[in-house]
């Protein structure tokens, strides 16, 4: 949101430098193990305080993993992850539990999300439990009821089940118990893409309504390019487990600078006919190959439309492109 | 000035229809009454029990009283009402006698193998890696010893005993109930709402026994219902091969074993026993599919 | 040329709770060589209701009206009616392609199946015509990707050979049941273009059915908007972008972020959720939710009017 920037403290709120998660890949043979895949491929980024930094990338890009891997939920191979300037890798499961209450996760699918067995209630006051074990049963129901509230639920659904709420207001549950701790970083997966587009809009709000009225940093990830647009201060996009571009939203959309980056904003449908049949649809070949057995050099070349000999050789480094100052591309050519 | 801001979120408080709160149990009991075989199954099972539990208090014998008047003697109305054996004991008495034992193991060898399995096949799949793998071999080498020479090398060195057939019974059926129960925890361990509560900051102890078991125990009540009704047929069995309790105590199994010797004199001495055994195991498998229909989640709209 | 038309379509399905009308009174027309899109959200009643052109319901869901294709009444047709033209004269492509491709078996084998069944070709000459078909929808080296199994072949080549298993037989119409939602983006533009291709060189009819109204503004002629079982608008693709009518499509394209907009302003939001089935307000089903509700809106039924044009609304409104 607009008033991000001016929030932000010069020292970041989450720092990732040079984070690597691998898998290995079962190769048939019974204990030979020796070739991993790189979900997360060598990811850095600096997030700020109060700012909302959107995460795009298609289906296998590893930004599920990379969200999951921030919160510890997947364990990194190789990288620091500072929060708060702590780092966060090698925190023993203790310690790491005190710090991580300031990180909380939405998920993509809202239903999935909730254990079907506790009541709304039950499920939103979890956390308070975890960490605020001194709270009496008032002073929880209390709480819980102010934060139903702030999400656009009624405090008189308390004690309903989760399989009682539409799609919308079951995300609208996750949302309530991601906050009930007042966290300070909000990771949202896809937080919308299950929902019916009716739907969205309404959730996208408010999380836009919820992250300024309390000062929250969001990492939003989607598949989809316009909802980045519409919340985001920033913008990272992702390619088979790398960043490739990284800029300020606008700058992002109105020139992206990395081949892919063109591709994906030209590749939407966009609800207007007059506009949607001049523009070129031809512009990317092929699909995203196999992350088991990615393309050396540029992971893009081979579906590159202005690929060089360059490109087939050598790695880019994401690095600080001209004009602007701000942004980062990782490509030969731009 | 926040809640103004979010009016329009607001907007769909209005057109919530008024629902109860029910929870999953609540319409799996629901679905579950209508189900006949399993209603009427378990109408059965409790006349069974009552009977079982007060029908020895009423009667005018003991079960290892001997009446040398009547031996093998019919089923009679105003005596023995379901006959007596080559004893002269009375059959009605021995039944529910039985009855208790045959029950009595029934269910607390499968509550035995509930607990520790469901704990152990939990703990082993929610924690996974080195664990699991260690947890899961220790259950395969039990797995791999042939329970019938386990039995005997039990009964062998302690002899016979109902205690030693609830560590026998319950001892295996562990095993089985561990492994289910990891493979559902392999499943549930994915699920969103698992990673939710790690976030939280829930502990492995929290999460196992908090999201985990609770979601299995609609399958586990299932299987649970399955166990009993194969527990009572092992006991049975051990007991017909004659490894199973001592006289004069007796189970339905025993009592089907000393009916098929004195069958052709006294067929009472079987049917009547066999009746019961039989009755009970299809009641328990009504009630354990009707349990799996109802807690069916693909069910659940 | 009308193709396909249905009248008066009605889908009930039998809940343990209830019985519930999944589409209510639905009525629209695709001519030949025309891409018809039906939008909607989910329980909105639009794959119900291309489910049934084919006899394809779930058991305990049946249906009332008039499906007229070319010249035959297809719906409660026989089974051996609807097979004849199943896969021939209609065929059908769905969101999951590997759902309806056989894994055990070669594409080569799945393709010349249906040739021999359908047309009574001999496998030469229908090996001839599935590597034709492949290489028309652009499946490179498909002489010999043609002996690889289903799982050889990513997300977007198998959508490909799912249409070319829908072109084979020469259909005249493709139902296409969210064809490209599973697919990523730059992925979902080539299938698009394919798509829209295929209607202007093969002369075949597009019933597309997806929620995506990008992909609606991408390639349909006409649109038909629905909500909770109901026909909410039906009109050109143009006019229905340039000037929606009914309040239900205006708010739907206003709450969608947009690509190509400036993002200053907040979403304007539709309040509230669809309706399941079994609570479904009185009137307009979108009553609840609309700004623009009046008490007729509650009270009374809906009614189709004929606008301008091709435009057909179902809404309370004066139109004016």
């Amino acid at each position: 949101m607009s008033s991000g920037p001016d929030v932000k403290s010069s020292k970041p709120l989450l720092k990732v430098e040079d984070l690597v998660v691998r898998y290995p890949i079962a190769s048939g043979k019974l204990f030979a193990t020796n070739r991993f895949f790189k979900a997360v491929n060598g990811v850095s980024f600096d997030l700020n305080r109060g700012e909302v930094l959107g995460l795009v990338g298609e289906s296998g890009c590893g930004k599920s993993t990379l969200a999951r891997t921030l919160l510890r939920l997947v364990e990194p191979s190789v990288g620091k992850i500072y929060f708060n300037g702590e780092n966060l890798v090698g925190l023993s499961p203790k310690i790491l539990r005190k710090t991580r209450q300031k990180m909380q996760m939405i998920f993509q699918d809202p239903l999935a999300s909730l254990n079907p067995r506790m009541t709304v209630g039950t499920i939103i006051a979890e956390p308070l439990g975890v960490y605020h074990n001194n709270l009496g049963r008032d002073e929880i129901s209390q709480r819980v009821g102010t934060m139903m509230e702030r999400v656009g639920l009624s405090p008189s659904q308390i004690n309903r089940y989760p399989h009682q709420f539409s799609g919308g207001q079951c995300q609208r549950i996750g949302i309530a118990r991601a906050l009930i701790l007042q966290p300070d970083l909000v990771i949202c997966d896809e937080p919308v893409s299950a929902l019916d587009v009716s739907v969205q809009a309404q959730i996208i709000n408010l999380l836009a309504d919820l992250q300024r009225a309390m000062g929250l940093s969001l990492l939003f990830i989607s598949h989809d390019l316009s909802i980045v647009k519409q919340i985001s201060d920033r913008v990272m996009v992702m390619y088979l487990g790398k960043i490739i571009e990284i800029n300020q939203a606008d700058a992002l959309y109105r020139v992206p600078k990395h081949p892919y980056t063109q591709a994906l904003i030209q590749a939407i449908p966009i609800p207007d006919p007059k506009r949607s049949g001049d523009r070129p649809h031809d512009i990317v070949m092929g699909e995203l190959p196999s992350p088991l057995n990615p393309p050396t050099a540029c992971m893009f070349h081979p579906r590159c439309p202005i690929a060089t000999a360059q490109c087939r050789q050598e790695v880019p480094a994401l690095k600080v492109s001209g004009d602007s100052g701000r942004g980062s591309v990782a490509c030969h050519l731009a | 000035m926040f809640l103004s801001r979010t009016k329009n979120n607001l907007g769909d408080l209005e057109n919530f229809s008024p629902i109860d709160s029910r929870s999953l149990w609540q319409d799996a009991w629901r679905r579950l009454l209508k189900n006949k075989a399993a209603v009427v199954s378990g109408f059965l099972l409790l006349c069974f029990v009552f009977l079982i539990v007060f029908g020895p208090m009423f009667s005018a014998h003991q079960y290892d009283e001997l009446d040398f008047e009547s031996i093998s003697s019919p089923p009679d109305l105003s005596g023995h009402l379901f006959g007596t054996d080559g004893l002269g004991r009375d059959l009605f008495v021995r039944t529910l006698m039985g009855g208790r034992i045959s029950l009595a193991i029934g269910l607390i060898a499968t509550l035995v193998s509930l607990v520790i399995g469901v704990s152990y096949g939990a703990i082993a799949g929610y924690l996974g890696g080195k664990i699991d793998a260690m947890m899961m071999r220790f259950v395969d080498i039990l797995y791999a010893l042939p329970f019938m020479f386990f039995v005997i090398l039990l009964t062998v060195v302690f002899g016979r005993s109902i205690v030693l057939m609830f560590i026998a019974i319950g001892a295996v059926n562990w095993l089985d109930m561990a492994r289910i129960v990891r493979g559902q925890t392999l499943g549930l361990k994915q699920k969103e709402f698992v990673e939710a509560a790690r976030t939280c900051g829930v502990t492995p102890f929290g999460i196992i026994f908090r999201h985990i078991v609770p979601n299995l125990l609609g399958f586990i009540s299932a299987y649970v219902t399955l166990t009993i009704p194969q527990v009572i047929l092992v006991e049975s069995f051990l007991s017909f091969l004659g490894l199973g309790v001592q006289e004069p105590e007796t189970s339905w199994g025993a009592l089907v074993n000393q009916g098929t010797q004195e069958m052709g004199t006294a067929p009472w001495s079987l049917i009547f026993p066999a009746v019961f055994l039989t009755v009970t195991l299809f009641c328990f498998n009504f009630i354990g599919d009707g349990l799996r229909d109802a807690l069916d989640p693909k069910d659940h709209r | 040329m009308t193709l396909l038309s249905v009248q008066n379509l009605n889908i009930f399905f039998d809940l343990p709770e209830a019985r519930v009308r999944a589409v209510e009174n639905l009525n629209f027309s695709v001519r030949s060589g025309e891409i018809l899109g039906i939008v909607g959200e989910s329980g909105s009643g639009k794959t119900q209701a291309v489910l049934s052109i084919l006899g394809l319901l779930a058991s305990n869901g049946y249906s009332e009206g008039s499906v007229r294709f070319e010249d035959r009444e297809l719906l409660n047709a026989d089974e051996r009616e609807l097979n004849k033209i199943r896969g021939a004269k209609i065929a059908m492509i769905f969101q999951d392609p590997m759902a309806s491709l056989n894994p055990y078996l070669r594409i080569r084998t799945q393709m010349i199946e249906v040739l021999v069944r359908h047309l009574g070709m001999n496998s030469k000459d229908a090996l001839q015509r599935a590597i034709d078909v492949l290489d028309r929808v652009k499946i490179a080296g498909a002489r010999s990707r043609i002996h690889a199994y289903p799982h050889e072949f990513s997300g977007g080549m198998r959508q490909r050979v799912m249409i070319a298993m829908a072109l084979l037989c020469n259909p005249r119409l493709i139902i296409a049941d969210e064809p490209t939602t599973a697919l990523d983006v730059t992925v979902q533009a080539q299938i698009l273009v394919l798509l829209r291709e295929l209607t202007r060189e093969a002369n075949v009819s597009i019933l597309l059915v997806t929620h995506d109204l990008g992909v609606v503004a991408e390639i349909c002629d006409h649109v038909l908007v629905m909500y909770a079982g109901r026909m909410m608008e039906y009109a050109g693709v143009n006019e229905i972008f340039e000037h929606p009518y009914h309040p239900y499509t205006q708010a739907l394209l206003r709450s969608i972020p947009r690509i190509d907009h400036e993002k200053n302003e907040k979403l304007r939001v539709i309040p509230g959720n669809p309706p399941d089935l079994l609570h479904k307000p009185k009137g307009c089903p979108f009553s609840v939710r609309c700004e623009r509700c009046f008490d007729r809106c509650t009270t009374h039924p809906l009614e189709e009017k004929q606008m301008k044009g091709a435009r057909r609304v179902a809404c309370h409104l004066d139109p004016t």
